[in-house]
């Protein structure tokens, strides 16, 4: 069976002659969700978005409709709601379209979660370079409020809530819900400790706060629209729903593709729907998820467990493309930004490049974080440029241990995944190039300025 | 009040441990160290050095029925954490495990000293924090003990001035635990300090040029665990460890703060605050941090004098008591005196049939902090040992027109100046004035005679602060010599007043009389750490000046 797209929340994207204004919206429907919404109990809605199963496209895909029952709904503070389009890791693409083409997607999403959350305001806190999606967003924002869908009584019903754009300030780690909420309060983006900030009992200005990212608050309007049961028939019951693949690096045919959950492979996907490798090259890694996930090594065999109990062995290219197959497999779908190596790139070098962008954007706050970060980036940096240690390999994957787990947030994670499953799984290649380096002596060696991402 | 108690195993040993304390807190009461950085038992938690990474279980319970899962073995079940938690900002709960000893947790200490130590100074030897330094500490007693790193370390501003000139800010040793931003906000009410720059380029900052105008900012120094905020004022003046600590008691002002007196060879170079979580917790200002300096200097008075020229201290005392004996004599008592003291001088008044006097102090207003209006340590033990009926007034002008009229003939007075006080120089012509004090001013120089007393620094005492609390202080260093022992100044007086009887006291002994002539005071006047509030229902007509402050309320017995 051959992959295909089944195009959902990008039903719109690069679509001929669709533009982002309300009008063109509208003539597809568009609103009629959140007018038939505002008449139905926030319960039943709540209930469908549970029912649906449907989980956060953010990168750490906890369910949605979880999320919103953890609210601490009895605490008398106001409620907020928060879509999360500061989208900045490395190789995750899917949120920019939908900002630029479809902006009332988006305002519809937030305006129905709204209401079935009951909130008292929404804000979307957008990333600072998308300096045209904040100026489309609030076009749209203004377009909606003249027609009543966003501000005093929503459709004519008695609920009203205003959206509020709030533009990042270029920092990777406020799209971590907590440093987001932060930044959004005003105050340095560094996330917070949990307990006691959980977001959904102390999150912005210490109230209740549900922290969404784009995609998922744009299934909204589609879970009230089919039915929280409908939905969770769309692909596999365990990950229901599509994703959006963002496919970047060394493949034939890199884009945004929306394919329902579990339809395909990741061998059909890469061959199928991105064109297989470019000409007379062969794929060599692959990052499935946003850059911070671990890699897969292409050619690699995992034990997978099946529920019955039997282990069955499963190829890289075999792995269905839903969440729980690739957690089997020792990584996760993240963000679903995937980036495609080939051949020609020399892993050390592709690692140095991700650890100088992490060892960059570590926030400072917790200190395995922030020294640790720095460090590796450095101890890279200086394989690439020629001064490698045989002893560099195992300290590498130390210092990734030391800060995996012990920080505040998941940015621990982000730094230490990529060092671990990459100098794990590419260990031999580590080891030649620290070899040749020696053997070639000062040809091999760069200067300390040879490389400027920090 | 009963506090709730807990069960909670903390190295497979259990412990009842009230409820609410966090995990740090519950291994302290376990007699359990947990090095932490960032954690400060007074400031908000932040939970950002990860120093303090623990292994925590809670008792496990079905997610659907909530009963608790026993083991095999019928012992209860606990469901650890997958990942070690930071002790700081978990609290105890029922039946909760902790594990501070382990592996795990020896890796994660390592770890985070490894990585606090890569871009921190190794230059210890020159570090004016050596000796009282918590990374030093922690990186002596868990850290790895040798350095991984080959990189180039960080590079950061040095040695700047901040904060009005009072503190140097070394940015390469910060370890950025966020205490001083934590404590500015607290005490100066405002963000004096703030972080800039991200990642491991993260600096502490503060506005540049901007005043920090406030009389708390030291307190970032004392409770940075690191070198990176050094007092100008010590720094670099001597090693830490040569110090000795006495526990004193700031004269400062009426707000009665427990400090430490550090001092080398009867030399005084700082005082610090001293936890006392019913006064002070462990704050002070910064203006009582430098009390000290005026009796190490000039301004002392370390000889005797009769009609403003030197004489023996023996020879001196022998007048005053003579010129004592003449009759007509009034006393001016000051709220800088000890209660002991006060105490002995009621019972010489007595003895005399003397008037006795004291006045106040007021200067500047309550700062609702730790500094009140009152700038006497001690007005309330004038009040205690019955020197005073009702709260005096800032000057001696009464007496004043008694010395005038004839009617008094004799002053003695201790510490006052009475030439700042309605006194004129005719005044010390017409009576005989004595002075007794640790302060060389006009009074001593004008006075008939005049006697050196040990400051506050140079004898131990009780003081009763504004919340009628009584609190002891130590002697820390000798006085200079030819400066005479308030006892004996006191005895003397009365030992030719009432004949034999007045013998040289003891401090055990005078405080032994005191408990038994002053009901309110406790038993031979011993005092917990923490002082002992009086029951001062007797004195709650006085109107005192003091308004609300830190652990103050006014007009409410604490």
């Amino acid at each position: 069976m051959a992959a295909t797209q089944k195009r959902i929340i990008y039903r719109h994207i690069d679509l001929e002659g669709w533009s982002a204004d309300i009008d063109c919206y509208m003539k597809d429907g568009g609103y009629e969700v959140l007018k038939s919404a505002v008449a139905r109990p926030r319960e039943e809605l709540c209930a469908e978005v549970e029912k649906s199963k449907i989980k956060g496209r953010g990168g750490a895909g906890f369910p949605m409709g979880m999320k919103w029952k953890f609210l601490d709904r009895k605490s008398g503070k106001p409620i907020y709601l928060v879509c999360n389009a500061d989208e900045s890791e490395p190789g995750t693409c899917k949120d920019r379209p939908l900002i630029y083409q479809d902006p009332h997607q988006i305002i519809e999403g937030i305006m129905c979660a709204s209401y079935a959350v009951n909130a008292a305001h929404a804000f979307i806190y957008i990333r600072g370079e998308y300096i045209n999606g904040y100026r489309i967003l609030q076009n749209a924002v203004d377009e909606a409020k003249a027609k009543g869908f966003v501000g005093k009584n929503v459709c004519g019903s008695d609920y009203s809530c205003e959206i509020t754009i709030c533009r990042g300030g270029g920092c990777y780690v406020c799209g971590e819900e907590t440093g987001l909420l932060s930044s959004l309060a005003g105050g340095r983006g560094y996330p917070r400790i949990k307990p006691p900030y959980f977001p959904a009992v102390m999150g912005l200005y210490d109230c209740p706060t549900v922290v969404n990212n784009v995609e998922s608050l744009c299934w909204v309007p589609q879970i009230f629209k089919l039915g929280g049961e409908a939905v969770s028939k769309i692909g596999v019951p365990v990950d229901p729903g599509t994703h959006v693949w963002g496919v970047s690096g060394q493949v034939q045919k890199p884009g945004r593709y929306e394919i329902e959950t579990g339809s395909c492979k990741l061998g059909e996907f890469l061959y199928d729907i991105c064109g297989g490798p470019l000409a007379g090259r062969t794929f060599k890694a692959i990052i499935p998820g946003g850059s911070s996930m671990k890699i897969l090594k292409w050619g690699e065999k995992f034990n997978v467990k099946r529920p019955d109990g039997t282990v069955e062995e499963l190829r890289v290219e075999d792995i269905p493309m839903d969440s729980a197959s690739f957690m089997s497999c020792g990584t996760a779908i993240g963000s679903c930004g995937m980036i495609v190596m080939d051949n020609t790139v020399d892993m050390a070098e592709a690692l140095a490049n991700l650890n100088a962008f992490y060892a960059h954007e570590s926030c400072g706050q917790c200190t395995p974080c922030r020294e640790g970060s720095l460090w590796i980036s450095r101890i890279t940096k200086r394989i690439c440029d020629g001064w490698g240690r045989k002893e560099d390999i195992d300290l590498l994957l130390d210092i990734a241990d030391n800060i995996c787990g012990r920080t505040i947030c998941a940015h621990g994670e982000s730094v230490a995944w990529p060092v671990q499953s990459n100098v794990g799984k590419f260990r031999e290649e580590y080891l030649s190039k620290i070899e040749r380096q020696d053997m070639m002596g000062g040809q091999a060696r760069l200067d300390n300025n040879s490389y400027r991402l920090i | 009040m009963e506090e709730k108690l807990v069960t909670v195993n903390i190295d497979g040993v259990d412990w009842k441990v009230p409820c609410g304390l966090n995990v740090i807190e519950a291994c302290k009461f376990a007699g359990v160290e947990i090095p932490h950085f960032c954690y400060h038992e007074y400031l908000p938690v932040a939970g950002s050095c990860r120093l303090c990474l623990v292994s925590i279980g809670t008792p496990a319970r079905d997610r659907a029925t909530g009963e608790l899962i026993k083991n095999d073995d019928g012992s209860q079940k606990i469901a650890w954490m997958p990942k070690p938690a930071i002790a700081c900002g978990t609290k105890v709960s029922e039946g909760m495990h902790v594990v501070t000893k382990s592996e795990l947790i020896d890796d994660c200490r390592k770890g985070v000293l490894e990585f606090l130590l890569l871009n921190h100074p190794l230059d210890c030897p020159i570090c004016d924090k050596a000796g009282e330094c918590r990374l030093q500490e922690y990186a002596t007693a868990y850290g790895r003990g040798e350095s991984r790193f080959i990189e180039r370390k960080n590079v950061k501003p040095k040695r700047r001035e901040i904060a009005d000139g009072k503190i140097i800010l070394d940015n390469e040793r910060c370890i950025l635990c966020s205490r001083c931003i934590r404590i500015s906000r607290q005490l100066v009410g405002r963000d004096v300090f703030g972080f800039t720059k991200r990642g491991s380029k993260n600096e502490v900052a503060v506005y540049p040029d901007e005043p920090v105008d406030s009389n708390y900012i030291l307190n970032v120094v004392d409770n940075c665990p690191v070198g990176a905020l050094t007092e100008k004022a010590f720094r670099f003046k001597m090693r830490t460890w040569f110090l000795k600590m006495t526990r004193g008691i700031s004269a400062e002002s009426s707000a009665g703060v427990n400090t430490w007196i550090w001092s080398r060879e009867n030399v005084i170079y700082r005082i610090t605050p001293r936890e006392n979580r019913q006064v002070n917790d462990v704050w002070m200002s910064d203006s009582g941090r430098y009390t000290f300096g005026k009796f190490q200097s000039a301004e002392r008075l370390t000889t005797a004098r009769i009609d403003c020229s030197e004489s023996s201290a023996e020879y001196a005392l022998t007048r005053a008591t003579e010129i004592l004996n003449l009759g007509s004599v009034a006393i001016v008592a000051s709220g800088y005196q000890t209660l002991e003291e006060l105490f002995m001088i009621r019972r010489l008044a007595d003895d005399l049939k003397a008037q006795t006097y004291m006045v106040s102090h007021l200067r500047g207003s309550d700062d609702g902090m730790l500094v009140s209006i009152d700038k006497t340590p001690n007005l309330r033990g004038g009040f205690v040992a019955g020197i005073l009926k009702e709260y005096p007034k800032a000057d001696l002008a009464g007496l004043a027109a008694k010395v005038r009229d004839g009617s008094v003939k004799t002053v003695l007075c201790f510490h006052e100046d009475l030439l700042s006080l309605g006194f004129d120089a005719k005044d010390f012509k017409r009576a005989n004035i004595i002075y007794c004090g640790s302060l060389d001013n006009t009074c001593a120089r004008e006075a008939k005679v005049a006697l050196p007393l040990p400051s506050e620094f140079e004898k131990s005492g009780l003081w009763i602060n504004r919340q009628w609390r009584l609190q002891a202080f130590d002697k820390a260093v000798d006085s200079p010599a030819g400066v005479l022992n308030d006892f004996d100044v006191l005895c003397s007086f009365g030992r030719t007043a009432s004949g034999e009887d007045f013998k040289t006291p003891t401090l055990q002994s005078v405080r032994r009389a005191m408990s038994a002539a002053i009901k309110i005071l406790p038993e031979n006047c011993e005092v917990p750490a923490e002082g002992a509030v009086l029951d001062a229902s007797e004195f709650s007509g006085v109107d005192f000046p003091e308004t609300n402050a830190l652990h103050f309320t006014k007009n409410v017995q604490q």
